[in-house]
């Protein structure tokens, strides 16, 4: 009896915050698609934005999707995929091993380590990238460093590396939490069960630590990669070169820098057509891990 | 086989160690020769010309304490993170609590409403945000205003994630034992669930906080200009230009607000534990870990 007690409440507490939702999140994105399917005012040369759906018209649509797959756009499309690509898999390199020493090996020195890896999160990004565009300048500590080991190189002039390598910098502190996380659930008891059965080091961790900790290295891979795909400020710190735009320079160039935000707005829809696949893996794996760590 | 045997098979991984100490160098190394530089004497912020004070205190026009332009992305950036904190930290605390609780069917919708914001890239949200506020929210003006609903928009889900946290693991047998006693639902709601909610509610201050002083895409599409830049928006808009160290003292102190913040946080919850117990011996900062994951 008490279960429908009370229900009123909760649906008002729950009522400003999905109205909000609402109001600010989803129909802004719909907001994005009658821009993007909408009309140029003839005079103004502005964005009219057509509400009603059966008023879309599909002209600007097909025409900035004809740029993506046979013009200018496609180029933009394909690097912003190998750098996000490269991007992701370094970062596993990188931050596999100290997600692992940290859920496994760093014994009295775990405390200390975990509050290194939650540091970043309260060091401003973009107070990451200034360090490092300070660092790289001609004349920085860095490249003068580089160049002391008799390597000249020029990493602030439009350098698809340094682009992956700031991508790297930036989010690789969001790739070790969760990973540490699920490494560390891992049930140890098992590894040693492996180690029993006289499978050696190096065969414990290739058929028991990586298949047990795959899902929360995919849900880590997703989780960096869904920001990277619309980063467009990294790539503007460190490069600032039309020959490493990404697609999240072309719509902060339609979007701030023009007057055609219909092709922006196309943009933005098209991305997160792409994404959509990874945005709906990490939210259903996650809400399964819940399930399962409540059960 | 002896050599397996002598050995024990859970070796000390001094290459893992190592990895992991580098990472940690390369993490902090360059944030602190940053701020190294905003010492420099010169007008450089990449060759060290000696120690001053010049880009903090001295120069009378272009140091951190006598440029009114750094003065001014300082206050937005600080206004609007303690506005976003003020509103997204109750909404969320609200959803999370009815969503929890609330059986009606729109309830399940609402909960995949509230989940999609944290997957969404920001430049899908920033895009759409500037043209809803420029075609159809006429009414609210490009600045401060459309930044602090677009800043309360993308943080209030991760006020419902830490407060869900929390809730799982209150349970609900208090509540149901203050029913039993003769509490109303919303007798009940106050003077126990909201009490035990408390680390929640703090956390969720400092992380709204943190992320929205942190956030660059949303203020900057949602920008009107000069007048409404906030810090990051002021460090794009100046890494590649000549300006001087005073740069890096604006990023810095931006830096030491938050790790501010996150210590008034730290010692809230430390003085929270200390009153009412528990909390079974982890430390404040592994349950602020456990929010980032």
């Amino acid at each position: 009896m008490r279960k429908h007690e009370g229900q009123w409440l909760w649906g008002l507490l729950a009522g400003p915050g999905t109205i909000w939702l609402l109001l600010l999140f989803a129909l802004p994105f719909y907001g994005l698609a009658c821009v993007a399917f909408g009309e140029i005012d003839p005079i103004f040369r502005n964005a009219v934005a057509a509400w009603n759906p059966l008023d879309w018209r599909f002209e600007n649509f097909g025409e900035v999707m004809g740029e993506i797959l046979t013009g200018s756009l496609r180029r933009v499309f394909v690097r912003t995929f190998a750098y996000v690509l490269s991007a992701v898999v370094l970062s596993f390199l990188i931050g596999y091993p100290v997600a692992y020493y940290l859920a496994r090996h760093a014994g009295r020195w775990r405390g200390l380590l975990l509050a290194l890896m939650i540091l970043p999160f309260w060091v401003n990004y973009l107070m990451r990238m200034l360090a490092w565009v300070n660092l790289l300048q001609v004349d920085g500590w860095a490249t003068k460093a580089f160049s002391a080991f008799g390597f000249q190189y020029n990493f602030l002039d439009g350098k698809g590396i340094t682009v992956i390598l700031g991508l790297v910098y930036g989010y690789v502190p969001f790739l070790v939490l969760p990973l540490y996380a699920s490494l560390e659930r891992l049930d140890v008891r098992l590894l040693e069960a492996a180690r029993d059965l006289g499978a050696g080091p190096a065969n414990a961790f290739r058929m028991v630590t990586m298949p047990l900790s795959r899902p929360g290295m995919m849900a880590a891979g997703v989780i960096i990669a869904l920001p990277m795909f619309g980063d467009y400020y990294t790539n503007d710190m460190l490069s600032r070169s039309p020959a490493t735009e990404m697609i999240g320079n072309q719509v902060d160039f339609y979007l701030n820098g023009t007057t055609q935000p219909q092709k922006g707005a196309v943009l933005v829809l098209v991305l997160s057509a792409l994404l959509v696949v990874f945005m709906s893996y990490y939210l259903v794996t996650t809400m399964r891990m819940q399930r399962e760590l409540q059960a | 086989m002896s050599g397996l045997l002598r050995r024990s098979p859970w070796r000390r991984p001094v290459v893992l160690a190592t990895w992991t100490w580098l990472y940690v160098a390369w993490m902090f190394v360059p944030v602190v020769i940053a701020f190294v530089f905003s010492f420099n004497g010169g007008r450089s912020r990449s060759v060290w010309q000696g120690f001053s004070l010049r880009w903090w205190t001295e120069d009378p026009n272009a140091s951190f304490l006598h440029d009114e332009s750094l003065h001014s992305a300082l206050r937005n950036s600080l206004i609007l993170a303690v506005l976003t904190m003020l509103i997204a930290t109750p909404l969320g605390v609200a959803l999370a609590v009815g969503l929890a609780r609330w059986q009606a069917k729109i309830a399940k919708g609402a909960n995949w409403l509230m989940l999609i914001p944290l997957v969404t890239p920001e430049i899908v949200m920033g895009a759409s945000l500037l043209l809803v506020f420029s075609n159809l929210y006429t009414g609210v003006p490009l600045g401060r205003p459309a930044q602090l609903l677009g800043h309360v928009t993308f943080s209030m889900s991760y006020v419902v994630v830490v407060s869900r946290g929390r809730l799982l693991s209150i349970g609900r047998d208090y509540e149901e034992a203050a029913r039993d006693l003769g509490a109303t639902a919303i007798q009940a709601l106050r003077m126990v669930l909201l009490p035990l909610l408390a680390p929640a509610i703090l956390a969720s201050f400092v992380i709204v906080f943190a992320m929205s002083i942190d956030d660059f895409v949303i203020s900057s599409f949602l920008s009107s200009g000069a007048s409404s830049e906030t810090v990051p928006v002021r460090i794009y808009s100046a890494v590649r230009t000549s300006s001087t160290p005073a740069l890096n003292a604006l990023a810095s102190f931006l830096v030491f607000s938050s790790l501010f913040a996150l210590a008034l946080g730290m010692l809230g919850m430390t003085a929270y534990r200390r009153r009412r117990g528990g909390g079974d011996g982890e430390s404040v900062l592994t349950e602020f870990a456990k929010f980032e994951m």
